[in-house]
């Protein structure tokens, strides 16, 4: 014990008087393993506490409350009480203890075992005995804290202290303006406020204080590392000053006021301000402002050129509106709501009689915010807009009037979340029902395409809500969309109306039944019609068929165009029938929210499909008859309806799936198809097949057997992989030995790892290095293809062989013959493929693959690169764009800086292919160029203005995009080479190509603004 | 009184109108027209060697965008500028666009001509000759106005006033919204 004494006061004797910092920290560590308890400390430091010097006095404070800071929770009631009343008195000492004594009570106040009274005599001392802004900023901050850990714990005993603490702590915050003690200070007002502190008499001293930062103005200095941000203080004083409503009758002047500033952010933060306000602000406190208010938004609404501060005006107006709604009507008093709103309404209602003028628009989107606001406030302005509009609709007869009338008008037709009316509600425009109906039928019929693409609007709206069209109107709007579908070839208008079709056909499918579909079916079968037609309808019965029932009746009618593509009957170009497949991927899409639907497709339209284009095959091998169903863009477009509709097969029926399509092409086993009328024993999977085109139908094998869930087993799969391997590797047919390769990757890729995966891949590695290494072969580019493949499926795997088979790939890039094939190879592996092996098709595919294939490779490709004869080289900068392009954003810009002299060497690379994939990933990352850029400009301008004047149009454009987002990169570093690049870009203004022309003018725009007043 | 001296009242009272619009909107709900479409892509612009000559309607589209000073518009919206009132010859390489003024006693006129001038200056190949003027009978002091724009000195004069390039250069911002 007495060893211990002598080196506690040691300790104290080197911390005090030999100025040793590091000895508080041994001091504490001591108190903490219990070598020495506090009351022995305080006696140790006995002397230097009562010393006559302040110096010393402080030194000794200051190991005090250095140990307390890391012991304090171990310290008894007692010991605290003790220590607290020192501290309370050290706190009318000298002034140089006193940020001691202040971290000294922060430490205690953070105790769990504060006495009672402690915490009202600790603020009273601290209210009297301390000037709070004289401090330093981190004795003030100290002050902050001991609130907000009080606050924390003696909540009750605070609040006994009545209006005395909020007038201290106004205080003590009066003038604060560092950002970190002011983020402090709010939390504190915030606490006082919505813990229900009584604020007495002193309501307005605790605003003004408060509200003197508002509207918050604070930019962060440069690379600072607190990371204070100006949203952060704005959200928070925002807090405090919306918090509650007895800051109501200050706030709201304050924000009339503000609102008249030139500062862009403070309009937007008075106009949010103000909408948090609605929150908790009841009529009462409103009311004697409206007027004032609402010409303030209604001046910032209709005046400005902001985006940001026209939506903060109407979300406001939409805050004040539906706080008043909330309002409880009094028998003796007049209806709040209806008495602003007929403001609003006299304000805004007769700019809407003013089709042509600038005001119409932002007095309709006021109209509309006070309308969205809530239900009681909707049916109020709709029943003084809605027969406005429709009177000035039927009186104006220029149809650029009536479609800017008829946008207006949609407005008010989409109720919002907060005014859509509640259960047992009508809507609100149920009186206004038959005359809507009129107007968007007659809109329909108008000459001007704009107007009918607004009245499909309209009409989406009005079939969205229940109540506002009766069967008739259902019927008649249908006839319409019909009428337009056949009649109306604008692009826009097209596309509205099948848009408008599609969602209201999901509503009621009846009508489109009865009425729609035998009309486009007689169209399109009728051999009259020409092709932009037939694509319409086509296009149209896809967006009607989201329902089961619908489907039934569009999706047979897709397939007997195909058939009737078949026999040849009406002409279908090969574009057409593959739009047709398009049509019927897009429903097959919505097997996956419907079972119903996918057991249509696996019943009817995938045994049809596969029939049509089997019967096709025969008749080219057997008649030399060529029908477009052979055409392997059709089969490419075949496909992915298959495997759509496969992939949302449930587990029955997929099996089913995968024993039929397997049968088939395995055994020739034909008796699932429909009309069967085909040989026996069709050899699909033999590569003699390929003479008449039998085996391309490889592909829609793939389709079926490679998309179903992984839990499927597919039959007789070695013997399927065997067949597969052989065609692959023999076949002469690219699109045949291509699909083969890919069904053979995507059923790997989902097998089981085991002893029976590992013998087919030992087995097909081995092939394929045999062929591969054969250089006089006939058939490596089939082998080369099926190791892309069957690497692509391995690496989205993570299967370890996969770098084995990559690594073959990387040294294949050297290779004379196979070189440019490779390079592009790694493109097929990095990017989706949109048949197989993606996660539509439950393939499996591990999360950043990418990521992980570029970590591990990018090396070799370097070293590859740089060890390549010069010839070689492009293959290798090709092979790195394609995989740089890939790659996630955030991986780019974290990799670019190792690979940006590669990258600046593919831009000198004279392959322009390998121009226009480099430009392509550097065009995204120089939006937000990293810090390695910076260093290389010099270099990357003069490549980029080299290849502005390139031969091919595509690296011309993308090498001007590139230039133009680099104007946006900080002014100091590119403003030097601003006169080099206006003059390198006055050549491009005189391209013969009008689309660089437009890059070329863009971006020479952007570099004259740079660095030049009013610029930027 | 030296062309110099002419190019720096031009600027000064240029200024003056500027200092004073800012606060009131001459005209504070002038007509607006619908915005055109932007020009429909054809196979031949895609063409690597079809050579397409510079017309009226690239011609408009480079100056349609234009914000007017006074409303957060575009001159097409408020139809200042026409597709009809521009006449490009790609092969003699003359451009005339003709502009027509709100009001017929619009104090942005020449500040409208002066950014239209600018616009096309930087915008097209150096061997075009550019003439912007007002659209007769449209503006009380027409010809002033056409006397002024046509200035070579005049109109490099007053880009040389830092507050005058930038009110032009705020015209010819691409809008941030």
């Amino acid at each position: 014990m007495a060893a211990d004494n002598s080196v506690l006061l040691g300790l104290v004797e080197e911390f005090v008087s030999g100025q040793v910092d590091s000895k508080a920290a041994e001091t504490s560590t001591g108190v903490k393993n219990g070598q020495f308890t506090i009351l022995q400390l305080v006696e140790a430091l006995g002397v230097s506490l009562s010393s006559s010097q302040p110096q010393t006095r402080g030194r000794g404070v200051q190991l005090l409350s250095q140990v307390l800071q890391e012991c304090y929770s171990s310290l008894s009631e007692r010991e605290v009480e003790v220590l607290l009343a020192f501290y309370e008195n050290r706190l009318k000492d000298h002034y140089v203890i006193i940020p001691h004594v202040l971290q000294g009570l922060k430490a205690l106040t953070k105790c769990s075992v504060l006495p009672p009274g402690s915490a009202v005599s600790v603020l009273k001392s601290i209210f009297q005995d301390i000037h709070v802004q004289s401090l330093m900023l981190a004795e003030r901050s100290c002050v902050y804290n001991i609130l907000i850990s009080l606050m924390e714990s003696k909540e009750e005993e605070l609040k006994g202290l009545g209006a005395d603490f909020i007038f201290g702590f106004v205080q003590s915050v009066d003038g604060e303006r560092d950002p970190r003690n002011l983020l402090l200070a709010f939390q504190v007002a915030r606490n006082i406020i919505q813990r229900g502190y009584d604020l007495g008499k002193f309501v307005e001293e605790l605003f003004e204080v408060m509200s003197c930062y508002f509207p918050i103005d604070f930019s962060p200095p440069p690379s600072d590392p607190r990371g204070i941000t100006q949203e952060e203080l704005v959200l928070s004083l925002r807090a405090v000053l919306t918090g509650t409503s007895q800051f109501a009758e200050f706030l709201l002047p304050l924000i009339i006021e503000k609102l008249d500033s030139d500062i862009q952010s403070a309009k937007v933060d008075s106009l949010q301000t103000l909408a948090a306000c609605g929150l908790t602000y009841s009529h009462k406190e409103l009311a004697e402002f409206l007027p004032g208010l609402w010409s303030s938004i209604r001046r910032e609404v209709s005046q400005t050129a902001s985006e940001r501060v026209e939506s903060a005006g109407l979300s406001a107006l939409s805050a004040l509106v539906s706080c008043l709604s909330r309002s409880v009507l009094n028998s003796d008093s007049e209806d709040v709501l209806q008495v602003f709103l007929s403001l609003v309404l006299k304000d805004c209602q007769h700019h809407l009689c003013e089709p042509d003028l600038k005001l119409v628009w932002p007095s309709a989107k006021l109209l509309q915010a006070a309308a969205g606001a809530s239900y009681r406030a909707s049916l109020i302005v709709s029943a003084a807009i809605i027969p406005a509009l429709l009177e000035q609709y039927n009186n104006r007869t220029q149809c650029a009037h009536r479609r800017t009338l008829l946008e207006v008008l949609q407005g008010f037709v989409q109720p919002t979340a907060l005014s859509r009316p509640a259960d047992g509600e009508d809507s609100v425009l149920v009186a206004f029902q038959q005359s809507l109906c009129g107007v968007v039928f007659s809109a329909l019929t108008e000459s001007s395409a704009g107007l009918q693409v607004t009245a499909t609007r309209v009409l989406s709206a009005l079939g969205q809500q229940p109540g506002l069209m009766a069967q008739t109107d259902v019927e008649k709007a249908v006839d319409h969309l019909s009428r337009l579908i056949l009649e109306e070839d604008d692009p826009k208008l097209s596309s509205a109306v099948v848009e408008c079709s599609g969602s209201l056909a999901h509503l009621h499918p009846k009508a489109f039944i009865s009425r729609l579909i035998p009309r486009l079916k007689e169209e399109i079968l009728s051999g009259q019609s020409d092709a932009a037609v037939r694509q319409r309808c086509v296009t149209a019965l896809a967006s009607v068929s989201s329902l089961p029932s619908v489907v039934q009746e569009s999706a047979p009618v897709l397939l007997q165009v195909l058939a009737s593509a078949h026999t040849g009957s009406c002409g279908f170009s090969v574009e057409e029938v593959a739009a047709v497949c398009i049509s019927l991927q897009k429903i097959a899409e919505h097997a996956r929210d419907s079972e119903e639907i996918g057991r249509f497709f696996h019943d009817i339209i995938i045994p049809h499909l596969l029939g049509l284009c089997l019967q096709a095959a025969l008749q080219t091998r057997d008649a030399g008859h060529s029908s477009p169903l052979t055409d392997k863009a059709v089969l490419s477009a075949v496909v992915p309806v298959m495997s759509t509709a496969c992939a949302a097969l449930r587990s029955e029926s997929a099996s089913r799936m995968a024993a039929q399509a397997v049968s088939l092409f395995l055994d020739g086993d034909v008796s699932f198809l429909p009309e069967n009328a085909f040989p026996s024993k069709i050899q699909l999977l033999q590569s003699q097949a390929e003479s008449g085109g039998l085996s391309q139908l490889v592909c829609l094998l793939m389709a079926c057997v490679c998309s179903l869930p992984r839990s499927v087993e597919i039959p007789e799969i070695d013997r399927l992989l065997l067949q597969l391997e052989d065609l692959s590797c023999t076949c002469t047919h690219l699109f045949s030995f291509t699909s083969a390769a890919k069904c053979f990757a995507g059923l790997v890729n989902k097998r089981p790892a085991g002893e029976a995966l590992d013998a087919v891949l030992e087995r097909v590695m081995k092939r394929i290095s045999v062929e591969l290494e054969n250089t006089s072969s006939a058939q490596r580019t089939q082998a080369f293809t099926l190791l892309l493949w069957v690497s692509k499926a391995l690496l989205l795997r993570y299967h370890p062989l996969s770098t084995a088979l990559t690594d073959q790939l990387f040294a294949l890039l050297s290779d004379p013959a196979l070189g440019s094939q490779a390079a592009d190879g790694f493109g097929v592996l990095m990017s989706d493929c949109l048949d197989v092996l993606n996660r539509g098709c439950h393939a499996d595919v591990r999360i950043m693959y990418r990521q992980r294939f570029f970590a591990e490779n990018s090396t070799k490709l370097v070293q590859g690169f740089n060890s390549a004869e010069q010839e070689k080289k492009s293959c290798y900068l090709k092979a790195l764009s394609h995989i740089v392009s890939n790659l996630p954003r955030q991986v780019q810009l974290t990799e670019l800086p190792a690979l940006l002299p590669l990258l600046l060497e593919a831009l000198s690379c004279a392959d322009q292919a390998v121009q226009l994939s480099t430009l392509s990933c550097l065009q995204p990352v120089l939006l937000e160029p990293p810090e390695a850029l910076r260093n290389q400009l010099e270099a990357l301008f003069s490549r980029l203005l080299a290849l502005t004047t390139s031969p091919a149009m595509k690296v011309r454009i993308a090498s001007l995009q590139c230039v133009h987002a680099l104007s946006r990169l900080p002014e100091h570093t590119v403003l030097p080479f601003r006169a080099r690049v206006l003059k390198a870009l006055a050549v491009p203004l005189d391209d013969k190509k009008r689309l660089v022309r437009k890059e070329a003018v863009a971006a020479r725009a952007e570099w004259f603004l740079l660095g030049s007043p009013g610029g930027r | 009184m030296n062309s110099h001296q002419q190019a720096n009242r031009f600027t000064q009272r240029e200024l003056q109108v500027i200092m004073s619009g800012g606060t009131r909107l001459e005209n504070a709900n002038p007509l607006i027209f619908q915005r055109s479409g932007d020009r429909l892509l054809t196979a031949t612009d895609e063409d690597e060697d079809a050579a397409d000559p510079i017309d009226d309607r690239e011609i408009f589209d480079l100056i349609r965008s234009i914000n007017d000073p006074e409303h957060p518009l575009s001159l097409k919206e408020l139809n200042v500028v026409e597709q009809m009132r521009v006449n490009v010859n790609d092969e003699e390489s003359t451009v005339s666009v003709e502009f027509t003024p709100t009001i017929p006693h619009c104090s942005m006129a020449t500040l409208i001509g002066l950014s239209l001038k600018v616009k096309l200056l930087r915008s097209l190949p150096d061997r075009f000759k550019i003439d912007v003027h007002i659209t007769p009978g449209t503006h009380a002091s027409e010809d002033a106005v056409n006397k002024q724009l046509a200035d070579k000195e005049r109109v490099a004069a007053a880009l040389e006033n830092s507050q005058l390039l930038e009110v032009v250069n705020q015209c010819l911002s691409t809008r941030t919204m």
